[in-house]
């Protein structure tokens, strides 16, 4: 039982200590850059969820094509674990960005090329997971998002480039007090901002794993309802196998 | 080589034929356009300098969203009449299928812009109808018949398929808009060639790269 429990926190408990530590880090122990103040703490989040980001794709892309090569349904899963994780971490890199923007550049929003990046990523993201919302379960769904997300991700690149030319042409109306000033990310802020990015890559990691577990759950629940309304006693009896194997991978 | 340039132009000649017949695609999609250019004539003051400022998103904005409807239309015919899984028992391979399809809203695109050129120079009189814009938009119609292709094929299956297939193209098709639409911006306001090499460089980039993965990946969304 202990065993049991032990196993199940390690990842949970090491994420909320290491996010913790970076919570600390940000508020307390890193000094206040001295051009922008406090808003630059936001620079600690913002950096990586953005990053993440940018690996979920990847990791959508990757499962996309093992997918395709082995048609197993693990690779699916693990594909839908990524984009659900990568939306929200999209999400979160745009809502940071312009908190910070805000104050700084003066603006809201500017043409600048990974915000605009991450914008359309995070379209694609919403486009991936909306297509499976509204297709029917089974093998079509699996391999057509996975179309999807291999597109999206071959995407991703020529969009970073085009969005660069594009901030190039049109050089953005920033005008914030502080729009000229650099700051630097050595000494406690590069610090702090590699472990903010360890601790948030390691969150990924963790609510993506959720995900994948609660994922293969929801499909076994599906088998056994199918199961369970076919009726024959041969179907039946897998059924309670496979409910064997779902009470034992439940802990 | 050519028996396959031949089977592709023979998908392809189907899909114009049938078009010939209803005028169900290009004359929607050259509808839609005009209006969209049409309510930013009135939402926009046009003033010279404005129209060339705003002239070139208006026109591909234009465009992106008839187009999507366009090919969304291809696809509806065939799987209102469950042709799809016609051509599917075809000895034809995956690849000719998609090349066909492509080949067919290719032209679709390109004959609805032959109309919405003239009239959006007149509207906003500015001056489009130039080789470089032309090559521009022959650029962006190639991107966009791959890519709405591949969607295309997939969103047919879907309920809301109107909405879906929106959904996955222009989000995907955003490289090839701003590349058109710089390009064009570049073209009437005086500049050359050289001017948008790089704009083109991506459109070209993009076009070959989707080109290629839309074809190769094309089999797994016609897979029975």
């Amino acid at each position: 039982m202990v065993a049991v429990l032990q196993t199940r926190w390690i990842w949970p408990g090491f994420t909320a200590a290491l996010m913790a530590l970076t919570l600390w880090m940000i508020f307390l122990w890193v000094p206040t850059e001295i051009n922008q103040g406090n808003i630059q703490r936001s620079l600690y989040f913002h950096v990586p969820v953005a990053w993440i980001a940018m690996v979920a794709i990847i990791l959508v892309a990757v499962a996309s094509v093992a997918y395709l090569k082995t048609r197993d349904e693990k690779w699916d899963r693990l594909a839908v674990a990524g984009a659900e994780t990568g939306v929200i971490f999209a999400g979160l890199m745009l809502i940071t960005g312009m908190i910070w923007a805000k104050p700084v550049w003066g603006v809201w929003w500017t043409g600048e090329a990974k915000l605009t990046t991450t914008l359309i990523l995070f379209f694609i993201y919403v486009a991936y997971l909306m297509f499976r919302a509204y297709f029917p379960p089974g093998e079509q769904r699996r391999r057509l998002a996975a179309i999807i997300g291999l597109l999206g991700a071959i995407d991703t690149p020529i969009i970073y480039i085009g969005a660069q030319l594009w901030e190039r042409a049109h050089p953005s109306a920033v005008v914030g007090p502080l729009s000229e000033t650099d700051s630097s990310v050595d000494g406690p802020i590069g610090t702090t901002l590699m472990v903010a990015v360890l601790a948030f890559s390691v969150l990924f990691f963790y609510v993506a794993r959720e995900r994948y577990r609660l994922r293969k759950q929801e499909d076994e629940v599906a088998e056994l309802r199918r199961a369970v309304s076919l009726r024959p006693a041969s179907a039946v009896a897998s059924a309670m196998g496979t409910a064997g194997a779902l009470a034992g991978s439940a802990d | 080589m050519a028996p396959a340039l031949a089977t592709i132009w023979t998908l392809a000649r189907k899909d114009l034929l049938l078009e010939l017949r209803s005028r169900d695609i290009v004359l929607a999609v050259v509808v839609f356009a005009l209006l969209v250019i049409a309510i930013f004539t009135f939402a926009i003051e046009l003033t010279p300098s404005r129209s060339r400022d705003v002239g070139p998103g208006v026109l591909w904005a234009a465009i992106a969203f008839a187009g999507v409807l366009g090919i969304n239309r291809s696809f509806a015919i065939e799987a209102e009449r469950d042709t799809l899984d016609g051509l599917m028992l075809t000895p034809v391979s995956r690849e000719l299928i998609f090349f066909g399809k492509v080949l067919g809203n290719f032209i679709f695109i390109t004959v609805a812009e032959v109309v919405i050129f003239p009239v959006f120079e007149a509207l906003f009189n500015i001056n489009v109808l130039q080789v470089e814009t032309i090559a521009i938009a022959l650029l962006a119609s190639v991107g966009f018949s791959a890519v709405g292709t591949v969607f295309a094929a997939m969103s047919v299956r879907v309920r809301s398929r109107e909405i879906m297939l929106p959904l996955l193209f222009l989000p995907t098709s955003v490289p090839l808009i701003m590349a058109a639409v710089e390009s064009t911006s570049e073209v009437v306001n005086g500049g050359s060639w050289s001017d948008f090499s790089e704009w083109l460089q991506l459109a070209i980039a993009f076009d070959v790269i989707f080109v290629i993965a839309s074809a190769v990946l094309f089999q797994f969304v016609l897979e029975e």
